[in-house]
């Protein structure tokens, strides 16, 4: 029986799309047979994302209303055999799918795949509300900003009022630099305020712009926010793997000092 | 506090922008979380003068019920004008 897990914000552009990406494809390329559902009707992203624009016949709101089969809808992905998209429809609206329908999809897929993965579209209304209703588990993502931490305790709050308690936090574009001067909130701070389970850390990297650009997620390049990413799948599989140290830098006494604390 | 707050703190410079940013977040969320839509709270006062009408005559449109909340406690607060206790129920 597999696992559905939505990819969940509330703020946009914090890297929903992206970490939806590298998560799917980091989770089939350890051997599981994953598929990722964008559920953002009417802004398809995620397509792009995974460089497969190009392949799309049908979607996910075909599926919905019975207008194809499922396994038509499925895109296989160019380089993971057993990684597959079920892209969203872009003529429609968020209306298009209910939560009745999300939950059937879902508990229908289960029975093929380890993991769903669903990319929630940014907001709180409806959309939101029917990519959640068929999962089993919640990733937040946030970045270290006033702004996306509100709104991702807005979207933890919700999770939690409809049932969702076993949510993560994945906090991304983290400045070393900055969190050093005192210029960015360190994980620490944002785990603290919002009183949440971390999952992981990705680094502000221009790696990930380079990798979206060409339509290939990062986690299958060895740069440090691919071990970033590889790290949060390996969490997700249920290992415990030590948070990446993104003070590459630092002297020798203050890798000691976090070796010791997360001993 | 740390060393270096300290010398910051003695050398009288800014707090921080991260000290900001989190003391905004925390007063922000404080209110966030503990919000009550409009809707809500009308349906409260709603059911509270369904239950009070059973023994006083209730002037709904006197009626005020407020939420109110602080850093730390949450209080909500209702003045219910009665124009009249019901003779019925008086003993």
């Amino acid at each position: 029986m597999g696992e559905v897990i939505v990819i969940t914000s509330g703020k946009g552009g914090v890297g929903k799309t992206t970490t939806a990406a590298n998560i799917g494809t980091g989770l089939s390329m350890a051997g599981n047979k994953v598929i990722l559902i964008d559920a953002d009707i009417g802004l398809r992203n995620l397509d792009v994302v995974m460089g497969l624009e190009n392949r799309i016949v049908y979607d996910l709101v075909n599926v919905v209303e019975k207008g194809c089969r499922l396994q038509q809808a499925l895109i296989k992905d160019k380089r993971n055999e057993n990684l597959f998209l079920l892209p969203a429809a872009q003529t429609r609206d968020k209306a298009a799918v209910d939560q009745d329908q999300m939950k059937e999809l879902c508990s229908e897929l289960k029975k093929d795949f380890d993991y769903i993965i669903i990319d929630c579209p940014a907001g709180i209304e409806q959309g939101f509300k029917n990519a959640v209703a068929g999962a089993d588990c919640g990733i937040v993502v946030t970045t270290p900003e006033v702004s996306a931490v509100r709104d991702a305790d807005r979207v933890i709050g919700i999770l939690e009022a409809s049932g969702l308690s076993n949510h993560r936090l994945i906090i991304n574009r983290i400045r070393a630099d900055m969190v050093k001067k005192g210029d960015m909130m360190d994980v620490e701070d944002i785990i603290e305020i919002l009183a949440v389970k971390l999952l992981g850390i990705i680094p502000d990297d221009e790696k990930i712009i380079v990798s979206t650009n060409r339509g290939e997620p990062i986690i299958a390049n060895d740069t440090i926010s691919g071990r970033a990413f590889k790290n949060i799948c390996r969490r997700i599989s249920g290992e415990e793997v030590p948070l990446l140290d993104l003070h590459e830098k630092d002297n020798i006494f203050a890798k000691l000092r976090k070796f010791i604390r997360s001993g | 506090m740390s060393f270096m707050d300290l010398v910051k703190a003695l050398l009288n410079k800014n707090p921080d922008s991260k000290e900001v940013a989190k003391e905004r977040l925390r007063f922000v969320l404080v209110h966030d979380r503990t919000s009550i839509s409009p809707e809500f709270l009308d349906k409260v006062k709603e059911e509270i003068i369904e239950v009070i009408s059973r023994y006083m005559e209730i002037d709904k449109e006197a009626t005020e019920v407020n939420f109110h909340k602080g850093e730390k406690t949450a209080m909500l607060e209702a003045n219910l004008a009665v124009k009249e206790i019901k003779r019925e129920v008086k003993s």
